[in-house]
């Protein structure tokens, strides 16, 4: 399992990486691992606002669809149209081009709670 | 792995069910299935019985021949689907893994004195080798005995030394192989079938339970417990092609009731264009968000790129064109209506 030495981790396998005002957010390598090939993806609309710990999507896999949280609070400010037509992008390059959507943050520090690279490998390994 | 009818089954190996679907449209799938089933069917009165057992017309078969057959109870609903083989010792059954207690049981029954029903399936393998190059892998280990067989028919022949049945019959909807042979030469012959195509060149992987379903569905074939089961009758499933109501059969009354009546729901394969996995369980909505229906399988669907779902809808509703909605996470999702099946291999094109 790759671990993205940048970002923090919720346990339920969301990752959030600063970048300039924003974070991005997907979900970790180990996760795709799990969930097998990816087949399509729906997240929130541009502009919505959702809070740390709500859904803000769904990634579909062969085998079932997943709900993904919120990792921080905050405002979507950009989702990766690329994945509508190649959601394979997730499997592919999940801390890349396989991201799902940028929050603007309304509290940058909720970054700090979630799980540090270390802890995250540390929690993902007992699956 | 999950656990599949008593069987630990891979759902998938590591390349993934979406490229285990496209090599095997491509090139070569190789399918592990020992988990099917196998009745052999025997001794004086086995054609009659035969007959009378399943709904398809099984009495003009030659020797050789191999056909898809479906086995009903008196209320016409379908407790297994079969696959067939007259051979020259008596008849060679496949049935679903599932169903294997159900079916012997069903077949033991109604028996008559002198017709012998044996499960063959504990010591009978069964591999498939799939796709439009799977005929010229086998005829690589058989001396060319593969190519010699007609669709639809089946003989004895040694494929790498081991000797096993081999049927011109499969269920992704391409060309080539299934293999039955003794459970102990199991791994020689997988290892055979992969050595033997990376020798030629031939691309080819091995298929988990999950593309197995996606290739089933794309060509249009029933799965038991979703387009087929107990509670499905063959005329709503669109099987009146394997009912030949010009012999007895089980079921046949309650058949002949349907088709006079109409049957109240008929099968339907709908793309779904409105964003999300159709699956099953999903609801089928009408022009007026109306529920007309339930999806029985769906998936994405890999060779034809479409999000599909197989649903029991309002006879009126069934014809191709037909725009409709599935509910996928309580939102209705656009569709329509689309000729079955959704995907035709090249050799019958």
């Amino acid at each position: 399992m790759k671990i993205d030495q940048s970002c923090r981790y919720r346990p339920s396998h969301e990752y959030a990486r600063k970048d300039g005002p924003d974070f991005v957010v997907g979900i970790s390598d180990h996760a795709q691992e799990s969930l097998g090939d990816i087949v399509f993806v729906e997240m929130a609309e541009l502009g919505k606002e959702v809070a740390q710990g709500e859904a803000l999507g769904v990634v579909e896999s062969v085998k079932a669809a997943s709900d993904i949280y919120a990792p921080v609070s905050g405002t979507v400010s950009a989702v990766n149209g690329a994945l509508q037509g190649d959601p394979a992008l997730v499997n592919k390059d999940p801390y890349g081009a396989g991201w799902l959507v940028r929050i603007t943050p309304s509290d940058p520090s909720q970054w700090d709670g979630l799980l540090d690279p270390a802890a995250y490998e540390k929690d993902a390994g007992k699956e | 792995m999950a656990p599949f009818a008593g069987y630990e089954m891979p759902i998938s190996y590591p390349d993934g069910a979406v490229e285990e679907h496209l090599v095997c449209r491509r090139s070569v799938g190789l399918f592990d299935i020992d988990h099917m089933g196998q009745v052999e069917i025997s001794g004086p009165g086995a054609d009659e019985f035969l007959s009378g057992l399943v709904s398809s017309r099984v009495i003009d078969m030659r020797e050789g021949e191999a056909r898809y057959a479906l086995l009903l109870n008196e209320g016409g609903g379908v407790i297994d689907d079969l696959f067939v083989y007259r051979l020259a010792s008596g008849w060679w059954v496949v049935v679903n893994a599932s169903n294997r207690e159900t079916d012997l049981a069903w077949m033991r029954s109604r028996a008559p004195g002198g017709v012998r029903v044996d499960d063959r399936s504990d010591d009978t393998y069964m591999i498939a080798v799939q796709g439009p190059k799977a005929v010229a892998l086998l005829d690589s280990l058989s001396g060319g005995a593969v190519s010699r067989l007609e669709r639809f028919t089946s003989s004895r022949a040694a494929v790498g030394g081991v000797e096993a049945l081999v049927g011109r019959t499969g269920y992704t909807g391409e060309d080539g192989a299934e293999l039955f042979f003794p459970t102990a030469q199991a791994p020689k012959l997988w290892e055979l079938l992969l050595s033997e195509s990376s020798r030629l060149g031939i691309e080819a992987a091995p298929v988990g339970l999950a593309a197995r379903d996606s290739l089933r569905f794309e060509a249009g074939m029933p799965l038991h417990g979703h387009e087929i089961g107990p509670s499905i009758n063959p005329i709503e499933a669109l099987f009146k092609w394997a009912c030949d109501f010009e012999k007895d059969f089980v079921g046949k009354e309650a058949l002949l009731a349907v088709a006079a009546a109409g049957p109240s729901r008929r099968l339907a394969c709908l793309d779904v264009t409105g964003g999300g996995v159709p699956r099953e369980g999903c609801a089928v909505l009408g022009p007026e968000g109306e529920a007309v229906g339930e999806c029985v399988a769906g998936m994405y669907c890999p060779t034809v790129k479409k999000y599909a779902a197989n649903a029991f809808v309002r006879p009126d509703l069934a014809k191709a064109g037909t725009a409709l909605a599935v509910s996928i996470r309580d939102k209705p999702r656009a569709a329509t209506v689309v000729k079955r099946p959704l995907y035709i291999p090249a050799y019958r094109r």
